[in-house]
């Protein structure tokens, strides 16, 4: 059977075909639908995780016992996971351990566009790279298989544009395998230096070894065209590299690390011109050069024993351009290479980009007109609205975190200053007020649930104990919202819908030590205003849960009859504008604001900032 | 290489876009067609700019549609017609919804909204159809239903029976609002100039 599949879908029939025992994953754009595509099957025991680190050492756990596991997360979910990751590589899987990394090359949705290609060289990880959803099932079932076979972790690395691209799959059956069953075995899973550099000796051979297996591999094959021109590519790549050069012969690699040594040098021999098209670093390129500088000295070498042993070429007079059997043995054909000296090394490739990178034609087109921009914004009746206009009313600095809560920075709030990466709203606040103490009377961390539980935790735990002044806003809104609502220690159910014990917040920064721990309804603002003030001031850590659903969970009420604008009393002073709600707009030729009543929600943040009691409920 | 057919749908997060993009893939595919669409979730979803790429043929590779090769752009907010107008081919077709929504720019009276929207496409030389879809779905009984409107208009357009567009809605969209939709369908079928 045939269906239209995402990348993230196909990964999920994947791991079900494979016969994958257990998964988990945090969300993380671009690989968020992965978990939460298995988990409508059945067969695979299913959970969210507290963080990607936290996934993978469940997941290994699982491996101990035998069973077939896998992880999904974003590219920067892999920075967090990394630390079990290298051990794991070592340790190894005894029932198999998938990892499925979702690099974001043009950052749709990250703060950085780092290739965790890199990580497979790094970790000594197998790596396989799905150029469609066909693929990615087909490479997860091999991987798999792989990874059993040898005894390893298998990386998967997938790309926006294949997680989030659609093609058609053929469907398969699950392999239903049972789980292995716990063995003691201390000499491979306590990785003491003892025993890790045993394994990290043998590690190295296998890697070795699957150098051949990778090029037997049905993932790395060839597509002949022109006799001279080839093409290197991976990944999506290879989809835009097919439209670009339409006669070259190609060499399409799946299974990317280690590389197919022994089946690139067959390619590339003989032909005059190389292009290796990769998304992002030039790692094949780079590995690929390498290959042939190790070739060259291996010619150098010959020519270099030719030379001390007997003239056997015309009496030591040969010339450069001599073809006898003698000289030319060990030169080899080497074609030119063309890689990031052309292409360019960030955002993510298209077919245009490509042809005109290496200077194939593109098609003409008509200017693009000036339009205003259209960024994201905070949803009306978001509660992080009521938190950022406070901060901003107060004028203080506020270091952010990850999540929708980011779209602070925007104007009309501009009520952010940092982001940096999953957590360090709290660490980074603690470090300015390290440098200048006084700040932090003029500073907040604002952190969401979600990531708070993520990696908020320690950093507070870290400014409790060093006796830190920082005020924490926790923005509670009952989810992980941005990846579009996952369910999470906070929010009371599991992935499945299941009722799931639910943290106290309050009880759980009051441990850690903090005295002042208020809880608040950020679309009050007199009430988030003041415990604000108050908490900025105290010479102690405080933190302040500002609790209230996201206005898009359907869980909860969230909606309420629209606000309108009476324009009689209405005198255009825009203080409701300044709250930067998409459903409020200002009318410059009546000096009027205006409320769409098809957006409004009926929050009713607006309503009190109106000094003219101008926004009044329509029932 | 032969012909590909691509339809590039572009609007405001939260418009339907997505299932518009399935329904019209779905009927590549029921044609007989190899298929690929890509978009871009997450952050693009909070009120931005989205846009989704469908392309079909016999064998399709790249999932993106080039600047100047789309057959067809479906616009379902009107000043996302000029943004990814330059997306279109020589020939091909820019099919826009008639509804304006403000973006923040706007809202917060920083910018203006671009005025006579058609005119500045047909000046541009566009080949253009404007259709009330908003309206009519609003008549119909369900602002929501501006995707299929616009989706009946684009399939007056490509060579495939209706019986499998509507067997394709029959298919995709919930059955409580069916009707609705399949009344849509039909009225974007008629707003064809």
């Amino acid at each position: 059977m045939k269906k239209f599949l995402s990348g993230n879908e196909a990964i999920a029939r994947g791991a079900y075909e494979a016969g994958i025992h257990f998964a988990t994953a945090y969300p993380g754009t671009p690989s968020t639908e992965i978990l939460e595509n298995i988990s409508n099957y059945k067969e695979i025991k299913c959970q969210w995780a507290v963080n990607e680190k936290t996934s993978l050492e469940i997941a290994g756990g699982a491996t101990f016992a035998g069973a077939r596991a896998i992880v999904a997360m974003k590219h920067v979910g892999l920075n967090v996971a990394a630390d079990p990751m290298f051990s794991l590589a070592y340790i190894g899987a005894f029932g198999a351990l998938i990892i499925v990394t979702a690099d974001d090359p043009s950052m749709h949705s990250s703060q950085n566009e780092q290739d965790n290609r890199y990580y497979a060289r790094s970790a000594r990880i197998p790596m396989f790279e799905p150029s469609d959803s066909q693929e990615a099932k087909d490479m997860i079932i091999e991987a798999v298989r792989l990874s059993e076979e040898w005894n390893l972790p298998v990386l998967i690395r997938m790309t926006t544009r294949v997680c989030h691209a659609k093609s058609i799959v053929e469907l398969g059956e699950r392999t239903e395998v049972p789980i292995k069953g716990y063995t003691k075995d201390i000499s491979k899973r306590i990785v003491i230096p003892a025993h890790a550099k045993k394994i990290h000796v043998e590690l190295e051979d296998k890697l070795f070894e699957l150098t051949e297996v990778s090029s037997k591999s049905k993932f790395n094959i060839i597509e002949e065209g022109n006799p001279h021109i080839g093409v290197i590519t991976s990944g999506v790549a290879y989809q835009y590299a097919k439209e670009v050069f339409q006669e070259a012969s190609f060499m399409k690699i799946g299974f990317s690390y280690p590389l197919p040594m022994d089946m690139i040098l067959d390619f590339i021999i003989g032909k005059k011109f190389i292009y290796i098209v990769e998304e992002l670093e030039p790692i094949m390129e780079n590995e690929i050069k390498a290959l042939i500088t190790d070739l060259a000295s291996v010619s150098a070498l010959k020519s270099l024993e030719a030379s001390e042993t007997e003239d056997e070429c015309d009496e030591n007079n040969h010339e450069e351009s001599c073809e006898c059997e003698d000289c030319s043995e060990g030169y080899l054909d080497i074609p030119m290479i063309i890689g990031k000296s052309q292409i360019p090394r960030y955002h993510e490739l298209s077919p245009d980009r490509l042809a005109e990178a290496v200077g194939e034609s593109v098609v003409e087109t008509r200017e693009p007109c000036a339009v205003p921009n259209r960024p994201p914004v905070l949803c009306p009746g978001c509660p992080h609205r009521g938190v950022f206009y406070a901060i901003k009313k107060q004028k203080l600095i506020a270091t952010g975190d990850i999540g929708c809560y980011t779209l602070g920075m925007m104007p009309p709030l501009n009520a952010l200053d940092t982001c940096v990466c999953m957590g360090a709203s709290i660490t980074a606040a603690f470090g300015i007020e390290k440098a200048i103490p006084e700040l932090s009377k003029k500073m907040v961390a604002v952190i969401g649930d979600s990531t708070f539980f993520h990696s908020g935790m320690t950093g507070l735990l870290d400014v409790v104990y060093n006796q830190g002044h920082t005020t924490v806003l926790i923005l509670d809104n009952r989810i992980t919202a941005m990846t579009g609502h996952q369910d999470n220690p906070g929010s009371g159910f599991s992935i499945s819908g299941q009722p799931a014990p639910e943290v106290d917040l309050e009880m759980l920064v009051k441990s850690f030590g903090v005295k002042f721990v208020k809880t608040v309804d950020p679309l009050n603002f007199e009430e988030c205003n003041s415990a604000l003030k108050e908490a900025v001031e105290l010479e102690e850590p405080a933190v302040i849960i500002t609790k209230r659903p996201c206005v898009l969970l359907k869980r909860y009420k969230t909606r309420f009859a629209p606000f309108k604008i009476d324009k009689e009393k209405c005198v255009g002073c825009q203080a409701c504008v300044q709250v930067g709600c998409p459903a409020i707009s200002y009318l410059p030729k009546e000096k009027k604001s205006e409320i769409n009543i098809s957006l409004c929600v009926g929050c009713g943040f607006c309503k009190q900032m109106c000094k003219f009691e101008a926004i009044e409920q329509t029932e | 290489m032969d012909k590909i057919t691509n339809v590039l749908i572009v609007g405001v997060g939260g418009q339907g876009i997505l299932l518009a993009s399935e329904v019209l893939s779905e009927v590549f595919i029921k044609a007989g067609l190899d298929v690929k669409k890509s978009e871009v979730h997450g952050m693009a979803q909070r009120g931005g700019s989205v846009s989704s790429h469908v392309r079909a043929g016999k064998k399709v590779y790249s999932s993106l549609i080039n600047e100047g090769e789309a057959d067809y752009i479906l616009s379902f907010e009107l000043m996302e017609s000029l943004r990814w107008a330059h997306y279109l081919s020589k020939d091909g077709l820019i099919i826009v919804n008639k509804q304006q929504i403000d973006p923040l720019p706007v809202t917060i009276g920083k910018e203006e909204y671009p005025q006579d929207v058609h005119e500045k496409l047909k000046e541009k030389g566009y080949n253009t159809i404007v259709v009330n879809a908003f309206d009519i779905a609003k008549e119909l009984g369900n602002a929501k239903a501006v995707n299929i409107v616009l989706l009946g208009t684009l399939a007056s357009k490509l060579p495939f029976e209706i019986s499998i567009w509507e067997e394709v809605i029959r298919e995709l969209v919930p059955a409580k609002i069916l009707e609705l939709n399949l009344n849509a369908f039909k009225r974007g079928l008629l707003s064809n100039t």
